[in-house]
C-alpha cells in the first residue's frame, strides 16, 4: 500500500468517525433535553427533505457560507490566522446596503455595482489585520476578532443614523430599490443568482491556487515563508494580495445574500457566517472544489435545526454546539495519528524486506 | 585486569520514523561498566537516533533495553533519568533566558515550605561542579555563556541527577582545541570516578585518544564492535563508509578568470549590535571553487544570508557579476544568476508539503516557460520535474509525491536541482552535503567540480575539513567574523594547518590576507 | 468636550474602571500562566461564557454562592481540559481549537439557558446568588481613596491577591519554573524529564480557574443574571493585554487597566450624546490601537539595538 493509499484511508476513516460522533451527539442532546425526542429527530434529520421550499432554504443557507468558507481557505493557505472573514461578509452586506439604497442605476448594472462595492468593502476590512501584522507583526488573530466588533458596530450606527426606516420600531433599514435585488432562479423557493456566483467562486479560486503563479506563491507562502523569502518570492506582498482576495470574496457573499434574501437590512449583530465558514473550510480540507458540498451540509444541519426548534422543544443552538464539536475533532491533526502511522510502518517494512539493503544503497545511487 | 560487567545491552533496535525512514534496523549495542565507548557512523547513520530510544525520546519499533542485565522499560527521559542514563544531546538543550542554577536543577529542584530553596540549589550546583572540575558560574544567564561553558552545564546536567550511564551526542563538533582537550581531561576523571560513557563522533583521531571500544554502525545496522587498540583507522573508516574514502575530488587544475563575487569591507552585527562579519574583503572568481572554511557559528550564515539578499549588512558593498546588491530584492539578485543551496534545507530549501515538482520550480515562477500572462503551464511544470527527478537521481515514486516523504540526501538533490536547473553563474553552497548519504555525497560534489569546469563561481561554506580541502581551489578561513588567513592554493594546505587558522591559534599577516582581494 | 473631564476625574468614573477592570485582570493573569508554558489559549472567551453560566446555575440550584462557585470553577477547568486534551494530545492548532470551544460555548449557553428557564436571552427569570461586595476598614473611611478603593467586589480584591499568587507561583515555585522551562524550550525541559504535556496541562488549568473567575465576575458580581454572548469579546481583549504586558504579571495588570480605561469610558460616554454605536465599539478600536502602538514601540526599540 503506499502512502496516497494510506492517507486516503485515514482519511475516510476520520470523516466517518466525526460524522459518527456528531450524529451520536445529536441523538444524544436530544433525547437528554427533549420530552418529545423522536419529533425532534425526525424533524433535524428529515425535515429538510420535506418540501421543496425546505431543499430551497438548504440551499439559501449554503450560498453565504460557501463565500465566507473560501475566504477562510485563502486566508488560512496564505499562512495567517485572520479571522476577518465575518467582518468583511458583514461590512459587504452594508456596503451593499448602501449602494442599494442611494445609487440610481438600470437593473443588471445596479446590482453587479452594489456586489462589487461589497466586494470592495470587504476587501479593505481584511487588509487592515494583515497590514498590521506585516508592518509591526500585531497578532493578527486578536486584531481580526476586535476589527469584527468594531465593523458590527459600524454598520449598525450607519443603518441606524444614515439609512434607517423611521416607521419601523425595530432596527429597519429603508428599502432597497428594487432594481438592485438578485432575481429568483428556482420558482418556489429563494435560491437566488448568489448561488451560482458562489459555485462560480469555488471553480474560478480553485483555478486561481492551482493554476495560477500568484496562488501557487500564495501556496508556497502558507507552506513554508521563509523558502518563499529565499526562492524570491514576494512573501510580504502575496499574503496581502490573498487577503485582499479572501476579503473581496467575503464582501461578494455579504452583497449577495443581502440583495438576494433581503428587503432591507434587519441585522442588529453580525450573523456568523464567517465563524462557520471555518467549519466549512476545515471539512472541504481547505480545497474550493469541496466547498460547495461541505456548504450545503452544514446548511443542511442548520435548516434541519431551525425546522426541529420550530417543531419540537429542542432549540435551535444544537447545531452551534455540533459545529464546535465538529470544529475540534477536524482540528485534531493526531486523530487517527497512530493508525495511520502503524499503516506506513508496515509499508516501509515490506518494502525494506523486498530488496536487500546493498539494492536500496545502489537506487540510491541511481546506478 | 578486572572483570568486566555490561552496564548496558540493546537488542534487536528497529526503528521507522513517521515519514518510512528507517534510521535503526535490528542493532545490537553493549557497553561495559566504566569503559568509553564509542559509537561511530557516518552523518545520517542512525547514532542519534538510537541514543535517543536509549534516553527515551524516542519509541522504538522493535527490539528491548537491558540494564545491568535487566530487560527495562523506557518510556520517557525519566524512566532514563531514572535507570541511571543521561544525554547530553548533539544540539543543547538549556533554557537560554534562565540562569545556570535554575537549568541545573529543574525537574529536581530543592524546595523550602512552597518555593525552592535557592541556597540550597546554589550549594548543590557548586559542590558538583568543583568535585568534576566542571567550573561555571552559577547565577550567569545560559544565554551569555559560550559553547564550552553551555557543554559543561550540560554533562552537570546528567551528573546532578545522578546518573551513571552518560551519553554525550558529538560533543567536540562545537569545540575548540583547547576546550575538547579540557573535556577529554574531564570526561577520563569521570571514568577514573567508575562512570559509564558513550561517546559519539565520527572523528577517528579522537576515539584513538580517548575510547577503549567502539561499535559501528551504518546505515542503521551494526557493523561491528572492537578495541580501539586492536584495529586500525582505515578499518574503521572502511567499515563506516563502506568503501575506501575517497577524500580527493578528482579535478583538474583550476583556470579562474574575471570577478564574480567581489565582497569589501563588508561588516555585519546581529541583533543585539554584536558584530558577526568584521570588515571583510574578497574576490571569488569565475571558474573557481572558492571554499570558505572555518568552525560553525564563525559568521559563515551572515555572510551567505548577506550575499544572496536574505540578510542585511551594516557597511561595505557587495557586488554579484557587476551588480551591486545594496537593496536589491532576492528575487532580483537571483535574476543576476545566482543560485542558492541553503545551509538548513529543511528550513529554507523546501516547501515541505508541496510537491517536488512544485518545489524544483519555485525560483522559476516568473520565468515565461512556466508561467503565460500569470498561468501556469501545468504540463511544462510536469515535464519539468520529471526531467529533473532523472537528471538528478532522485529516488521517487513520482515527481508529484510530497518533497517530505524523501529521505534527507534526495531532498537535498531536489534542491540541487532547482538551483543548478536555473543556469547560474554564482552558486552559494552551504553545507551542501550534510547528512547526505554517501552516495548523494559524492553526486552533489561531482555537479559542483562540474559547475566549476564549465566556468561558473562555486562559493562553497563547510565546516567538514575534507570536503573544503578536497572541493576548494582557493579558500578564506573565517575565525569569529574575521579572515584569518587565505590560500590561493587549497591543494597546498594541510588539515593541521588549516585547523589552527580555524580555532584562530594563528592569523596570517594582513597583507598576506589582501591578497584575497585579487586587485 | 470639557464634560467629558469633570467624568473621567469623577470618583465614580475611578470606582467604574475598577469595576470594569477585574475580569480582564483575572483572565489576563490567567493568560500570562498559560503564555508562560507556550500556549496561547484562544478558548478563553468560550470558558468565561460558560463559566458565568453554570456559576449562576450552581447557585440557582444549589441555593447558595459556594455551590454557584464550585460549579463555575468546574465547568471552567473541564472546557480548559477540553481545549488542553485537542490541543496537546490531539495536536489540534490553538486558533481552530480555541475558535471551536468558543462556538460550542456560545451555542451550549444558550442552549442550557433556554432548558433551564425556557428563555434564550438572559437569566433574569432564576434566582441567583452574587458575590459580596465588601467594604475595607479603615480604608473605606479615607475620602476620594475610600470611594474609589473600597465597597468593591470581593473578587475585585481576589485578583490583586492572585496578581501576587502568580507572581509567587511562576517565579519562586518549582512548578513556576517547570512552566516557564517548558514554555521557552519544550525540548531541554523533556530532556530532564519534564512531562511538558503534563505541565502545559495544568498550566491551561490553572489558566481555566481564572477565567472562570473572571466569566463569574460577570454574571454575579458585574451584572446579577446571565446574559447570552455577555463575554463580548472579553477573553480576547484579555489575551491583548496579556500579549502587551509581554506575558509579565504586573505589565500584564497595567495593560488590563489601559484596557478597561476604555471600557469604563464608554460606560460614562454613554450618557453623553455620542451614538451609542461608536461607545459601544470604543473597547474593541482601543484594543486594536494598544496592540498597535505596543508593537511599533516594540519594533522601534529592536530597530534601536540594531544601530
Ligand atoms: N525525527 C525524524 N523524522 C524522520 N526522520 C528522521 C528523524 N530524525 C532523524 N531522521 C532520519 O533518520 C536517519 C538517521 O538520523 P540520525 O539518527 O540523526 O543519524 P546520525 O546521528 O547518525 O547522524 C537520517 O536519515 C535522518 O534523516
Ligand atoms: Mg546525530
Amino acid at each position: 500500500m503506499n502512502e496516497k493509499r494510506i492517507n486516503l484511508l485515514v482519511d475516510l476513516a476520520r470523516v466517518g468517525i466525526i460524522i459518527s460522533i456528531t450524529l451520536a451527539l445529536v441523538f444524544l442532546i436530544v433525547f437528554l433535553a427533549s420530552q418529545e425526542p423522536f419529533v425532534a429527530i425526525y424533524s433535524f434529520f428529515i425535515g429538510p427533505f420535506t418540501s421543496i421550499r425546505r431543499i430551497g432554504n438548504i440551499v439559501e443557507a449554503g450560498a453565504p457560507l460557501m463565500f465566507t468558507a473560501l475566504a477562510v481557505i485563502i486566508i488560512f493557505r496564505s499562512g495567517l490566522f485572520s479571522m476577518i472573514s465575518e467582518g468583511a461578509f458583514f461590512i459587504g452586506i452594508t456596503g451593499a446596503m448602501i449602494a442599494a439604497i442611494a445609487w440610481r442605476l438600470p437593473f443588471p448594472l445596479h446590482p453587479f455595482g452594489a456586489i462589487l462595492f461589497g466586494g470592495f468593502c470587504g476587501a479593505v476590512a481584511a487588509l487592515i489585520p494583515a497590514l498590521l501584522r506585516m508592518k509591526w507583526s500585531v497578532s493578527e488573530v486578536v486584531t481580526s476578532i476586535m476589527l469584527n466588533y468594531v465593523i458590527q458596530f459600524l454598520s449598525i450606527y450607519l443603518v441606524n443614523y444614515h439609512f434607517r426606516e423611521i416607521s419601523s420600531s425595530s432596527l429597519a433599514s429603508l428599502l432597497l430599490e428594487p432594481t438592485a435585488k438578485l432575481p429568483v432562479i428556482f420558482p418556489g423557493t429563494r435560491i437566488h443568482v448568489g448561488i451560482l456566483i458562489a459555485l462560480a467562486a469555488c471553480i474560478v479560486l480553485y483555478l486561481f491556487l492551482y493554476r495560477t503563479a500568484l496562488g501557487y506563491s500564495i501556496r508556497v507562502v502558507g507552506d513554508n515563508q521563509t523558502f518563499a523569502r529565499y526562492s524570491g518570492i514576494n512573501a510580504a506582498k502575496t499574503m496581502l494580495f490573498a487577503q485582499i482576495i479572501a476579503g473581496f470574496i467575503a464582501g461578494i457573499g455579504g452583497a449577495s445574500e443581502l440583495l438576494g434574501m433581503y428587503t432591507r437590512f434587519k441585522w442588529t449583530s453580525s450573523p456568523g457566517y464567517g465563524w462557520t465558514g471555518i467549519v466549512v473550510a476545515l471539512l472541504a480540507k481547505r480545497n474550493p472544489l469541496l466547498v460547495p458540498i461541505a456548504a450545503l451540509f452544514i446548511g443542511y444541519m442548520n435548516v434541519g435545526a431551525d425546522i426541529m426548534a420550530r417543531s419540537s422543544d429542542v432549540s435551535r443552538e444544537v447545531v452551534d454546539i455540533i459545529q464546535g464539536v465538529m470544529m475540534l475533532l477536524i482540528a485534531a491533526e493526531a486523530l487517527l495519528g497512530g493508525f495511520r502511522q502503524r499503516l506506513i510502518v508496515s509499508a516501509a517494512k515490506l518494502e525494506d524486506s523486498l530488496k536487500s539493503p546493498e539494492i536500496k544503497l545502489k537506487q540510491e545511487k541511481g546506478v | 585486569m578486572t572483570e568486566t560487567q555490561e552496564a548496558l545491552r540493546l537488542e534487536g533496535i528497529t526503528k521507522v520514523y513517521p515519514n518510512g525512514v528507517i534510521a535503526n534496523k535490528d542493532i545490537n549495542f553493549s557497553v561495559n561498566v566504566g569503559e568509553i565507548h564509542a559509537l561511530s557512523g557516518e552523518n545520517g547513520a542512525g547514532k542519534t537516533t538510537l541514543m535517543k530510544i536509549l534516553f527515551g525520546e524516542e519509541k522504538p519499533t522493535a527490539g528491548e533495553i537491558f540494564i545491568d542485565g535487566d530487560k527495562v522499560n523506557i518510556q520517557n527521559p525519566s524512566d532514563a533519568i531514572r535507570l541511571g542514563i543521561g544525554l547530553v544531546h548533539q544540539h543543547f538543550m538549556l533554557v537560554p533566558s534562565l540562569t545556570v542554577t535554575e537549568n541545573l536543577i529543574l525537574g529536581i529542584e530543592p524546595v523550602k515550605g512552597l518555593r525552592i530553596d535557592e541556597r540550597k540549589a546554589r550549594d548543590q550546583v557548586s559542590e558538583i561542579s568543583k568535585k568534576y572540575h566542571l567550573i561555571v558560574d552559577p547565577d550567569a544567564k545560559i544565554q551569555d555563556l559560550t559553547v564550552g561553558q553551555k557543554q559543561k552545564v550540560e554533562i552537570l546536567k546528567t551528573l546532578l541527577r545522578g546518573v551513571r550511564i552518560l551519553i554525550l551526542d558529538e560533543p567536540t563538533a562545537v569545540l575548540t582545541p583547547q576546550e575538547t582537550k579540557e573535556l577529554f581531561y574531564e570526561l577520563k576523571l569521570l571514568r577514573s570516578a567508575g562512570y559509564t560513557i558513550i561517546f559519539i563522533s565520527h572523528k577517528l583521531n579522537e576515539v584513538k585518544e580517548l575510547c577503549d571500544r567502539i561499535t559501528i554502525i551504518r546505515h542503521g545496522q551494526t557493523m561491528g564492535v572492537f578495541d580501539v587498540s586492536s584495529v586500525s583507522e582505515e578499518e574503521i573508516s572502511r567499515l563506516m563508509v563502506g568503501r575506501a574514502v575517497k577524500l580527493k575530488v578528482e579535478k583538474e587544475a583550476a583556470n579562474p578568470g574575471a570577478a564574480a563575487i567581489r565582497v569589501r569591507g563588508l561588516t555585519i552585527l546581529d541583533d543585539s549590535g554584536k558584530p558577526k562579519v568584521k570588515n571583510v574583503s574578497f574576490t571569488a572568481r569565475r571558474g573557481e571553487i572558492f571554499g570558505v572554511a572555518g568552525v560553525e557559528g564563525n559568521g559563515q550564515s551572515q555572510l551567505t544570508d548577506a550575499i544572496t539578499g536574505l540578510g542585511g549588512y551594516q557597511s561595505g558593498s557587495i557586488e554579484i557579476n557587476g551588480l551591486n546588491i545594496s537593496g536589491k530584492s532576492v528575487r532580483e539578485i537571483r535574476e543576476h544568476k545566482l543560485s542558492h543551496i541553503p545551509e538548513d534545507r529543511m528550513k529554507t530549501g523546501i516547501a515541505p508539503r508541496l510537491s517536488i515538482e512544485n518545489n524544483v520550480i519555485a525560483d522559476k515562477i516568473f520565468r515565461k516557460d512556466f508561467n503565460r500572462f500569470g498561468f501556469l503551464n501545468l504540463s511544462k511544470i510536469a515535464a519539468y520535474g520529471l526531467e529533473m527527478v532523472n537528471r538528478f537521481r532522485v529516488s521517487c515514486k513520482s515527481a508529484q509525491v510530497h518533497i517530505n516523504s524523501l529521505s534527507g540526501g534526495n531532498i537535498q538533490k531536489v534542491v540541487l536541482a532547482r538551483e543548478l536547473s536555473s543556469d547560474p553563474d554564482v552558486i552559494i553552497a552551504n553545507q551542501p552535503t550534510r547528512g547526505v548519504d554517501v552516495g548523494a555525497t559524492e553526486f552533489i560534489r561531482q555537479e559542483l567540480v562540474g559547475m566549476r569546469n564549465q566556468g561558473k563561481t562555486v562559493f562553497l561554506i563547510s565546516s567538514d575539513l575534507g570536503e573544503i580541502l578536497g572541493l576548494s581551489d582557493s579558500l578564506i578561513v573565517l575565525y569569529e567574523g574575521e579572515i584569518t588567513a587565505y590560500f590561493p592554493d587549497a591543494s597546498s594546505v594541510t588539515e593541521e594547518e588549516l585547523g589552527r587558522y580555524m580555532l584562530g591559534v594563528e592569523k596570517q599577516s594582513d597583507a598576506e590576507i589582501r591578497r584575497a582581494v585579487h586587485e | 468636550m470639557p464634560a467629558i473631564f469633570s467624568y473621567i476625574f469623577s470618583v465614580d468614573f475611578f470606582f467604574m474602571w475598577i469595576r470594569v477592570a477585574t475580569p480582564i485582570i483575572l483572565v489576563a493573569l490567567g493568560a500570562v500562566v498559560c503564555e508562560r508554558s507556550g500556549v496561547v489559549n484562544l478558548g478563553l472567551e468560550g470558558t468565561m461564557l460558560i463559566a458565568a453560566l453554570f456559576g449562576v446555575l450552581g447557585s440557582y440550584f444549589g441555593k447558595g454562592l459556594l455551590p454557584g462557585f464550585l460549579l463555575g470553577i468546574a465547568s471552567a477547568l473541564v472546557v480548559s481540559l477540553l481545549f488542553a486534551f485537542f490541543h496537546l494530545v490531539l495536536k489540534a492548532n490553538n486558533v481552530l481549537c480555541g475558535t471551536a470551544i468558543n462556538t460550542l460555548a456560545a451555542g451550549l449557553t444558550v442552549f442550557v439557558l433556554q432548558m433551564v428557564t425556557g428563555e434564550k436571552g438572559t437569566s433574569a427569570s432564576i434566582k441567583s446568588y452574587s458575590y459580596p461586595e465588601v467594604n475595607i476598614p479603615i480604608l473605606k473611611d479615607i475620602p476620594i481613596l475610600g470611594e474609589i478603593l473600597s465597597g468593591h467586589n470581593l473578587l475585585t480584591y481576589l485578583a490583586i491577591v492572585l496578581l501576587f499568587v502568580v507572581m509567587f507561583l511562576l517565579f519562586k515555585t518549582p512548578l513556576g519554573l517547570r512552566i516557564r522551562a517548558v514554555g521557552e524550550n519544550p525540548h531541554a525541559a523533556e530532556s530532564v524529564g519534564i512531562p511538558v504535556v503534563r505541565i502545559r496541562f495544568i498550566a491551561i488549568s490553572i489558566c481555566g480557574a481564572l477565567a472562570g473567575l473572571g466569566g463569574m465576575y460577570l454574571s454575579m458580581a458585574y451584572l446579577p443574571i446571565f446574559a447570552r454572548d455577555m463575554t463580548a469579546g472579553r477573553g480576547f481583549i484579555s489575551l491583548a493585554a496579556c500579549a502587551m504586558g509581554r506575558a509579565n504579571p504586573i505589565g500584564v495588570f497595567v495593560s488590563a487597566l489601559v484596557f478597561a480605561f476604555f471600557d469604563g469610558l464608554s460606560n460614562i460616554l454613554q450618557v453623553l450624546r455620542i451614538p451609542a454605536e461608536f461607545v459601544q465599539m470604543m473597547p474593541y478600536a482601543a484594543t486594536i490601537l494598544g496592540l498597535t502602538i505596543y508593537s511599533i514601540h516594540r519594533a522601534h526599540s529592536l530597530q534601536r539595538k540594531h544601530s
